[in-house]
Order: C-alpha cells, then structure tokens, then sequence
C-alpha cells in the first residue's frame, strides 16, 4: 500500500507519518470552477492535518455532481457512491457494521432536499455517527439546471423562470429533528471551511455542513441567490472559528465574555467568536432563531451553529460491542446448542 | 383408519361410521375476542395426543371487531395442508354464522352459541346448541373478564364430543399461560364447565373423533417467522434493518427476543445491530451498507416492501453487496387482502430492479426449511456476493406448523471470497471485479481492513473497479455476472424429487403448496388410479434435475398460488421450448392456502379424467 510508504526527504508528513498522496483522488470531471472542488479540496487537508488513517475511513454519496465528488478525495479509502437519495441508508448500515470507520458523506441539495429528504430526517433523528456534506447550489447540475428545494422563493433559473416555493433550510431542519453538529460554510471560505471539517473530525454523531457551493454553469447569474456574488455579499459569518485539536496542546487568548469555548467529543477545543452577546452555540433555540433573523434579511449565517458535544450517538445507543460487527468471529455470533434446544423444548 | 360412505348424513340419521383423526375444525369468531388461547389449546392438545395437526388463522387487516376464522386440521395420515371442507364448525360470530352454516357440506357439525337459533337453518347436519353467556356468567364473576374466558367453554365442549383428553387440555392451557396464574384458574373453570354441560346436556351425533396416536413423538409445532428468527440468530447475523409489515413483523419481532437473550457479551454489549427502519427503501439500504462494510446483514418484508426495494436491489446486484431478504409473501398491494397468503412475488423478485438482473431466491415449504435455508442465505449471499431473497409465504410465516426437532448447524458458516495477504500473494494483481477463479465469483475487500480499497458504484466499472462507459468493458463485466449466477445453480439448494415409474403425470411445485400437492397425488392414485412424478423446487436459479424431471413425463402440472403461473414463467425463459410445451398450470389464487381438493380437481378437468363407477368405495377417508 502507498499508505505504508516511507516518505520521501523533504515532503510533507502529517503526525501519523502519510504524504498528502493517499489523501488525494482522482482527477475531477466536474466544470472548472465549480464550487464543489475547492469543499474535495478542504476535504483533503482537514483530513491530512487532522491525520485521519484513510484506510479507516468511508466515503459515501448519493446521486448528482456533489455525488461523483468522493472520487476526487481520500483515494486510499473505501468509497460508494450508492442511488439517489438514499446515502445515509447506506452510511448507517455501514456503520452499524463497522463503529470503528470514520464515515463521510456528500449530497447534494436535491439528492438531499428532494428525493432523499425522508432518510435525511431520519439520519438526522439517529445522530448516526457520520459527517454529512451537502453541496448546495440550489439547482440540478447533472440533469441541466432544474430547481432544487433549496431554491430561494424569487430566485430564477438560467432561462429566467423564477422559482415561487419555499426553499427547504436544511441546517434549521438538522437541529430540530437532533443532529448533534450543524454548520454552513462557503466553498470560497478556505479557513472557515477547513475549520469546520477539522471540528467535524473530532465531533460524534452527525455533523451536517451545509456548504453553499455555487454552480457554475447553471446557477451563477444575476437572480441567483447561489451565485458567488450573491452568497460573499450576503454571508454573515458568526465570527472567527479557531479550532484547536486535542493533539495539540496549546491554549489560545482569548478575552472571556467575547469567546464562547466548546469541548468535543475526542478532547479537541473550539473557540467561536460571539457575533452578539446572547448567542451560545450549544444553544437549540438560539441556533433556530439566529437561522430565521439571518433569512429574514436575506443573508446567510454561517460557521458552526450548533454543537450538542454530549449527545449519545446511534452506535452508543445500540450498546454494540466495542469490535466491529463486520469481523466478529463465529462463536461470538453463534449461540451453543442449548440455545437450540431451549428453543425447541419451548415449542414442545 | 375408518372407511365411511361419502352419501349425505341427516341430522336424524343414526350415528354413521366413526371417523378417527380425519376432520377439521373452523372456529369462528370476531376478531380480538381472545379466541386464540382457546384455538391453540385445543390444536395443541390434539397435538399431544399424538394426532398430526395443523393450525390455520384466516383473520382479517384490523385490530378487533371483524370476522376470523381458525381452522384445526387433524390428520392421522400426516396432512396437515388446509382442508377445503370444514367438518365441524364453531360458530361464535353472530355475523358469519349463517352464511357459515349454509355453506357446510351435508353432514358435517355444528357447535353453537345458542341464541343464534342455527339449528333452523337446515336438517341435513349435526347442531350442537351451547349457552355461552349462561356457563361463562356461571363460573367468571368479573363481567369484564367474561369476553376473555368465553371461548374456552367450546373447548370444553368438544374435548367431550370430540374425546380430546380434558387434562391434555389443561396441560395445554398452562403452556400456554405460564405463570398466569389467576387467568389458568378462570379458564379452566371454563373448560370444565363447557365439558360438564356437554355430559350433561348434549347428545353426540357426528361421526368425528379423536384418538391417540404416536405420530407426534419428539416434534415441535412452531410459525414460520419464528423458526426463521432463530435461522437467522444460528446464522450469525450481526445488521438486521426492518419496517413493520404483515405478515413479515412477527420475523424481526421473534429475532430481538432471541438477540436480546443470546446475543449479549456478559458486560451486556450486543454483538448485533437491529434497527427499525424509516421504510424499506430504508432497510435495504442500511442492509446493502451493513453487506458491503462486512456484516451478515438482513431485512424482512413483504410485496410492497419488495417493490420499494427494487432500486437497491439493482444496485447490489451490480455492485456485488451481499444481503439477506425475507420476502413473506401475501396478496396484492395496499388494503385489500393483507392478512391473505400468496405465491405472488416470485416473478418480480427473481428479477427485481431495472437493467439484466437474476437474483438468487431459496423458497421454503417447512418451518424445518424456514430455519435451514436462513443459514444457507447468509452463507450463499457472502458465497456470491448478491442479495439473497428467502421466498416464505403467510400461511408458513404465521401459521402453526408441526415438524422434527431442528439439526444444531454442524458447519461453520461460509464468508465468501475476501480478498486477505495469502490470496493477494498468491494471485499477484487484485481487482475488484476480476474473474479471477473462473466461476464469476470476484475478492471483495472489506472497509477498515489493511486490504486495498475501491470504489464502489452501480454498472459502469471495468474489472479494476473504476468508472468506466467503456462497452466492452460493460459487456464483460455482465457476462461474468452471468456465469457467476451459473456457479449459483450447483450450491443453491436442490430439489426434492418423487420419481413414478411408468408415470406420464409429472407434478412441480414449490413452497406451501407442497402439502396439498402431498395429499393430491394421493387422491389422484385412490380416486383415479393415477401415479404421479413430484418435483418441488427449492431454489432458483434453477438446477439441472428440473430439466431431467420434465424430460420423463408427458405432462408437467405446475401448481402455484398466483394467477399469473409465475413460476412457468421463470421456466419458458429458462427451459427450451420443447420442454416448455409440456408444462401446465394449476394455479389457486383466493387469498386461502392451497388444498388438495383444488389442485386433484384442477388436475382432473384438464386431463379429462372420468371417476371410476365406485368412485365412492374408492375415497379413503
């Protein structure tokens, strides 16, 4: 394996000794300048710096532009790209497996918001242990442009049709139905971004990011509210992340009263900036309410906007084994004969 | 056993020839009226006294307040498929009652409740007038209890009419209510009660009885669902995502008991996952991720549930993800006749989703073969890494089944072709998708492992597992996916085969149907003279013996429950067309298991067979 390799003078190692090599993919066929390229290329470094073993991790996806992206990241990992909408089946079922991997998953806003809205809520609900990604441009890239529940009410096509439904929020959505880590970020933020998917990293249970990630080819025109000039005029981001690792240990200043500290699961620190005093990130209702003020204008908030570090994941509620199911061996799984025979003479 | 004249017996006829060990009984009741305890009671005493036995519930989609009925076949011969004609009716539902009675055959019996006043409707069978209210208030003191106890009176009244041993009764009754104290004492206030009345005040005039036997030695009666749950625990499943659906829930329902009892570490961790899903898209989906991360991974379902699975079940075909499916197969879609068995999905799911699919199906006939053959579901789905549809119906999954005690799984169970250092050094270059054995069967590696990785998508990917649009690449790739259903046709379970020699009727069939085909081919040969070749499939792919069984006779009668001969239809697209010219069909699709009197009559017409003059001494009863 690549993975193994002894690094070459000079080149770059993370902390658990890899080149950057396992961490890249293959060769993108997405347009050029599309969002979702620089969000692959976040990906790499978060797990890169973070030192994540890509041999321990899945990557998942549904169907859609968003849904080719995990073959342009972590080439050294297990990847599926499954049917349309229906990723987190597939992501909990492996988990479920194998508590052990650490689990990536990337939508789309229709593979999300539309077809696969029924599994989204139910990840969501089982805090399953999985980082999921949308990929949010508000449109069909693959099928040629066509609105996607994320489509903001006035926003139009590239034909000029503009859309009259009520867009689906899907990071109020998260919080309320139970994920544990909700964030938005901007496929041009590169800092923010980086930041978000490191804390995912050390977070358990489900972190849903929603990154607005415009489309290029359908969707960055005036009337747009995905385009890039729409979203960097309208972002309002809740303030500097400053994330710190549970590797590394070092403390930060910062002045008490303006910084809210939260602790994650793996011992990591995050330390968020407060955009107003009354703002606490841990906080259900202040998250929902900063969502709806922040649409009411028209801007995106975005950052981390809420973190539950506490919450029991779906594999904890389950009580499974610390092993991974997936390679129990025979005498774990199979009961002795006096569980036959207690069967059969209570059938007697 | 006894002989008796099949000529109509009159209420006021003297008592005719007794008839030993051969009827069966139909309770009817309202549904959720607790008649159940007093069914299996009664069955299970029957039972215990060494007669064969079988128990059938034909109840209705709701929860309380319409009609059910419950059908208890003894059989001294061993027949335990559903009887066409009733022979002693119970009858508790003000609502059916009538209709029940006037579709009795002449001769037959009745007990009744006796404000129903059926003893009006006809002369020409036996009735039976019981004071259900009068006895129940006699012996239950609390009214709210009555309606619960009520039904164990009828019990008490046939163990007399019927000579069913009073204390097997009362054995029966505290297996089945354990440790309930108080309600065993009610109701075999009860029993005794129906019983005293019946000495007291009933006169026996039918001809039915039953006696000991020795045939039920050392079996079991147990559901379908349950002695699958149990296959599945033995099996080692580790992933188990369902959705409630009848008659499937009581599978996954039966196997959280059994996981919760040997299924935990002594510091109380499960060495399994069982979750209840949002829907079956759901399931299936957490079973094809479970399977491809490495876990023996299951659901069960039913028809509807098989149709909204369509999509994954082409994605794991293609993918090559294994998996265990439990369809429990029932009639049509949505409300109607959900609570109804059938043999309807086996065309769909043999080739379920879109593109060229064939999935594997094992279809079983047995609560024996339900245990069975979820072991060899697991051990085929990791052998040909491929979703593994297990073909139960309702009348196996639900219904009570007698059978031999079940055989402890002597072998260890088989995990497939993944790839690990030895087999990686030994074949040099891996790629997911290669050929590399010559059977259509690939090495998969397992998320996790220190094997390498690859990317997973549905049909477009060359040997390498890489993206690929590529039409040779594609062509290839589906041609191995043929052969490697081809390797499945000499490891799925085959056949059972009953050869005639000299015989020009040959008889296919699969499933429940085999216990009326058992019983046909019995009356084909006492009421016709006919001998017949048998041949029920287990599996398909199908395997060569079918081919050699069309062979050797003239005419094949493919007896199925759907409308459609489902099962034919897989054949023509297998078998040549000189052997598809031979089949027939006998197809029963009213929603009632099967019975032998369809298929001999089925068989009958269409043979254009003539009754012999003495038909009637013929007929052994």
């Amino acid at each position: 394996m690549t993975t193994t390799a002894t690094p070459e003078p000079g080149k770059k190692i993370n902390r658990i000794g890899l080149e950057m090599a396992p961490y890249r993919g293959g060769k993108t066929t997405l347009c050029a300048g599309c969002g979702h390229n620089a969000i692959s290329e976040r990906i790499i470094d978060a797990f890169f710096e973070m030192g994540v073993d890509p041999r321990g991790v899945i990557k998942l996806s549904g169907i859609g532009c968003s849904s080719k992206s995990p073959a342009y990241f972590l080439g050294s990992a297990h990847g599926f790209n499954t049917v349309h909408g229906r990723m987190p089946s597939v992501g909990t079922g492996a988990v479920l497996a194998n508590r052990k991997l650490i689990a990536i998953g990337v939508s789309g806003d229709g593979d999300t918001g539309a077809i696969g809205i029924g599994q989204f809520v139910h990840l969501m609900r089982r805090n399953v242990p999985l980082i999921y990604i949308i990929e949010d441009n508000g449109c069909y890239g693959l099928t040629k442009g066509q609105f996607s529940p994320t489509a903001d009410i006035g926003s139009t096509t590239k034909g000029g049709t503009p859309n009259e439904l009520q867009p689906i929020d899907t990071c109020s959505l998260a919080i309320d139905l139970g994920a544990s880590f909700v964030a938005r970020s901007f496929s041009g933020d590169k800092k923010q971004l980086l930041s978000i998917l490191k804390a995912a990293l050390s977070h358990r249970g489900t972190c849903m990011i929603d990154v607005l990630s415009p489309c290029v080819t359908f969707n960055d025109h005036q009337g747009s509210t995905k385009s890039y000039a729409y979203v960097k005029e309208h972002e309002e981001a809740l303030g500097e992340i400053n994330f710190v690792p549970y590797f590394d240990d070092i403390s930060i200043d910062y002045e008490p009263g303006t910084t809210t500290e939260v602790k994650l699961h793996d011992g990591s620190r995050l330390y968020l900036k407060k955009v107003s005093e009354d703002y606490n990130p841990t906080d259900k209702h202040a998250a929902l309410r900063l969502l709806q003020e922040t649409d009411k204008r028209g801007e995106f908030a975005t950052g981390i906007l809420y973190v539950a570090p506490g919450k029991q994941d779906l594999v904890d509620l389950l009580n499974i084994v610390d092993e991974p199911l997936a390679t129990l061996s025979l005498s774990r799984v199979r009961p002795p004969k006096s569980a036959l025979d207690e069967f059969m003479e209570a059938h007697r | 056993m006894s002989v008796m004249s099949s000529s109509p017996r009159g209420a006021d006829q003297a008592t005719p020839a007794r008839v030993v060990n051969d009827l069966s009984i139909q309770v009817a009741t309202v549904n959720g009226s607790g008649s159940q305890t007093a069914n299996l009671v009664l069955l299970r005493s029957i039972f215990q006294m060494g007669v064969p036995v079988s128990g059938k519930n034909m109840f209705p989609s709701n929860i309380a307040g319409l009609p059910t009925w419950y059908t208890i076949r003894a059989n001294h011969k061993g027949y335990v498929g559903r009887k066409k004609e009733v022979d002693f009716l119970v009858a508790m539902n003000p609502e059916t009652a009538r209709e029940d009675v006037l579709t009795l055959a002449p001769g037959s019996a009745v007990l009744y409740d006796e404000p129903l006043k059926l003893n009006t409707l006809r002369d020409d069978v036996v009735f039976y007038p019981v004071p259900f209210d009068k006895l129940v208030a006699e012996v239950c003191k609390d009214a709210k209890l009555r309606r619960l106890v009520k039904n164990m009176i009828y019990d008490g009244v046939l163990s007399k009419l019927l000579n069913v041993d009073l204390g097997q009764m009362e054995h029966a009754l505290r297996k089945q209510m354990g440790k309930k104290l108080k309600a065993i004492e009610l109701n075999l206030a009860a029993l005794e009660a129906g019983a005293a009345y019946t000495a007291e005040h009933l006169t026996k005039q039918d001809p039915y009885w039953i006696e000991p036997m020795e045939k039920t030695r050392g079996m079991i009666l147990v559901e379908g669902n349950e002695a699958a749950a149990f296959g599945c625990m033995m099996a080692g499943v580790t992933v188990c995502a369902w959705y409630p659906i009848t008659p499937s829930s009581s599978l996954p329902e039966t196997l959280i008991q059994l996981l919760k009892k040997y299924r935990h570490d002594s510091d109380g961790k499960a060495t399994y996952a069982i979750i209840q899903a949002e829907d079956e898209i759901a399931s299936i989906g957490m079973v094809v991720g479970a399977g491809w991360a490495g876990a023996r991974a299951m659901t069960s379902t039913s028809g509807p549930g098989i149709s909204l699975m369509a999509e994954f079940a082409g994605l794991a075909y293609y993918a090559e993800v294994p998996g265990v499916v439990f369809d429990i197969q029932r009639v049509g879609p949505s409300t109607g006749l959900p609570t109804r068995t059938a043999q309807g999905d086996i065309l769909s799911t043999a080739l379920l989703s879109h593109g060229d699919t064939k999935q594997i199906m094992l279809i079983p006939a047995s609560v024996e073969e339900c245990y069975a053959m979820a072991m060899d579901a697991f051990d085929l789905a990791e052998r040909f890494q491929c979703l593994v549809f297990v073909m139960s119906d309702l009348d196996l999954a639900m219904n009570t089944w007698m059978s031999q005690t079940f055989q402890y799984p002597e072998r260890p169970i088989d995990r497939g072709k993944v790839l690990d250092a030895e087999t990686l050094a030994r074949i040099g270059e891996w790629g997911r998708y290669k050929d590399i054995d010559r059977d259509g069967i690939p090495y998969r590696t397992i998320p996790g492992s220190d094997m390498p990785a690859y990317f997973t998508r549905g049909s477009g990917h060359n040997e390498k597992g890489q993206y690929s649009e590529r039409p040779d690449d594609y062509v290839n790739n589906m041609d191995r996916l043929r052969r490697k259903f081809d390797t499945a046709r000499q490891h799925v379970p085959g056949p059972e085969i009953v050869h005639e020699n000299g015989a020009e009727i040959g008889i296919i069939g699969y499933g429940t149907s085999h216990w009326a085909i058992e019983e046909s081919r019995e009356q084909l040969e006492g009421e016709f003279g006919i001998r017949t070749g048998y041949l029920r499939l287990r599996a398909y792919p199908f395997t060569p013996e079918l081919d050699e069984f069309i062979d050797r006779y003239q005419r094949i009668y493919v007896v199925e429950q759907n409308r459609d001969a489902q099962m034919l239809g897989l054949m023509r697209l297998d078998c040549t067309p000189g052997r598809v010219a031979r089949l027939r069909s006998v197809l029963h699709y009213s929603g009632l298991p099967i019975d032998a009197r369809s298929v001999t009559d089925s068989i009958e017409e269409q043979e254009g067979l003539k009754r012999p003059h003495h038909a009637d001494a013929l007929v052994a009863r």
